[in-house]
């Protein structure tokens, strides 16, 4: 079995096999648009900037080209 | 930081490390550096590592590369712009720096045309080659029902990716015609190999419903996809599902050869037949100089990695690029979206989803530049590359010239820059 690794998403623990992209470990919403529209990955490879995310204090990294790490802080703008 | 590099490849896909492993076996006194904005190299198609792959063209070419001495592979590292002649300005994680080189070679692949429909702004909504891309990432899609929709074979490789990750496909929805279908089909006995790989998909994907003459409409749900409506046979009908994976084939990203001045010929870098382009010392390989696939642009890597050594290219590989060029031809003609996917979008459908600018705003626009200027269509962090497509489907419009950075950058990594050296 894959090693797992461990991060905070939004405060909560989640965890995920190894090589899993921190898009994967959100699994779902990742930012609201300039309107507040909930929006997801889109294009799954680094171009679309739907996926983007803050992680450990940095805004605006791609989740679909981030490998998760142990211990990494995840914000999505999910929450309001 | 500066690093220099006789041979720099842009892109570790099938291409970039074709023209890498090419250039490294023509001589171990060069050095070369292949770099990817990806964790991992493989582009898309190897996605998750070369080592990884089914494929062993990949592995043996990542052996190989990880045997040279004088190779150097940059992970996650995005160019951002060239700073002057020779010389290009990257950004990974942590730092930005300047990479020089004598050679270029630029392997950035495609990606995909990505069209708007009412709802396809909801989460769940994805491309085709996308949520293959994401669940090759560990994006969960065990239990999940996904509907694959849009055109071309990459469906099918879709599909098969995300059933053998425990999804369940609802159905293939295929925009092109049974005709067109057909003789495709019968086209590949011209090669082989892929007539090979179609019969092992369909085993594969047996017992999925293929609708073909068939698209989405419209996807649905309230803050997540809950089901999508197709268009077939004349009639509508709605499928549940958690996912919808839609995309309209691939698109050559030409985004970085455009801002070195590259000519550009119907969308694709045109290069001549050792591979260079129209800028001196900047050569082009894979799905840039039009989409052609795997097989296409490893013999492209291939030549490009020969020419940039100065190394004479045999005929044979010659012979085997203009056989997956006829295989690219056929695919192109086949699988060209069909008109009625430019009636879908609605008044109120966002077609740039960066700045939320709806259908009934642009198509009053007469250009992409008067969208731009009055709009901001086209002016957030893709950088035109979803809505520029899309444009281009819906409206006719051309974008114009590419505006540096290319991608993304941090304040600090322009900051960086010499005065001298700003462009």
């Amino acid at each position: 079995m894959a090693e797992s690794i461990t991060l905070t998403i939004d405060g909560r623990g989640t965890t995920v096999a190894a090589g899993s992209t921190v898009a994967a470990a959100i699994a779902g919403v990742t930012r609201r648009s300039v309107s507040g529209q909930l929006r997801a990955p889109l294009c799954g490879m680094g171009v679309c900037q739907e996926c983007r995310v803050t992680i450990n204090g940095r805004a605006h990294v791609l989740s679909c080209q981030t490998l998760c790490r142990s211990g990494m802080d995840v914000q999505t703008g999910a929450v309001a | 930081m500066t690093q220099f590099f006789d041979i720099l490849v842009i892109g570790a896909g099938p291409a970039g490390l074709a023209a890498g492993h090419a250039a490294a076996s023509a001589g171990s006194t060069r050095r070369i550096a292949i770099v990817d904005d990806n964790p991992l190299a493989g582009g898309q198609i190897w996605r998750g590592g070369p080592a990884k792959q089914a494929d062993q063209r990949a592995r043996r070419l990542w052996q190989d590369l990880q045997g040279a001495s004088n190779v150097t592979f940059l992970a996650g590292t995005r160019v951002l712009m060239q700073t002057q002649a020779g010389e290009l300005l990257v950004q990974d994680a942590e730092q930005a720096s300047t990479i020089r080189y004598n050679q270029l070679i630029l392997a950035t692949g495609a990606r995909e045309l990505l069209l708007p429909f009412p709802g396809w702004t909801l989460p769940g909504v994805t491309g085709a080659g996308g949520l293959q891309a994401l669940a090759k990432g560990g994006y969960p899609v065990q239990g999940k029902r996904v509907v694959v929709a849009g055109t071309g074979p990459l469906l099918l490789a879709v599909a098969a990716t995300l059933k053998e990750r425990g999804a369940i496909i609802a159905a293939i929805v295929e925009q092109a015609g049974m005709p067109a279908l057909a003789r495709f089909a019968a086209s590949l006995a011209l090669t082989p190999s892929k007539a090979v790989q179609a019969a092992r998909l369909g085993v594969a994907l047996r017992g999925i419903p293929y609708f073909a003459n068939s698209y989405v409409t419209s996807a649905r749900g309230d803050l997540q996809l809950t089901s999508v409506q197709v268009q077939r046979k004349g009639a509508k009908s709605d499928i549940d599902c958690d996912y919808l994976a839609c995309g309209y084939g691939l698109l050559p990203n030409t985004e970085l050869a455009r801002a070195l001045g590259c000519e550009i010929d119907q969308g694709a870098v045109r290069t001549d037949p050792w591979q260079r382009t129209s800028v001196p010392n900047v050569l082009c390989a894979g799905e840039g100089t039009g989409v052609g696939g795997v097989d296409l642009a490893l013999v492209e890597g291939r030549i490009a990695g020969l020419a940039a050594c100065g190394e004479g290219v045999t005929p044979d590989l010659l012979t085997e690029r203009t056989q997956w060029q006829g295989f690219a031809a056929r695919l192109a003609r086949t699988f060209a979206p069909r008109q009625e996917l430019r009636t879908l979008a609605q008044p109120d459908t966002v077609v740039c989803r960066c700045e939320d600018v709806c259908h009934e705003e642009l198509r009053e626009q007469p250009s992409w530049r008067s969208a731009k200027l009055q709009t901001r269509c086209g002016m957030g962090p893709c950088q035109g590359r979803i809505c520029g497509n899309a444009t281009d489907f819906l409206y006719g419009w051309r974008p114009d010239a590419v505006r540096t950075p290319i991608s993304p950058a941090r304040a600090g990594s322009i900051i960086t820059l010499e005065p001298h050296k700003e462009t």
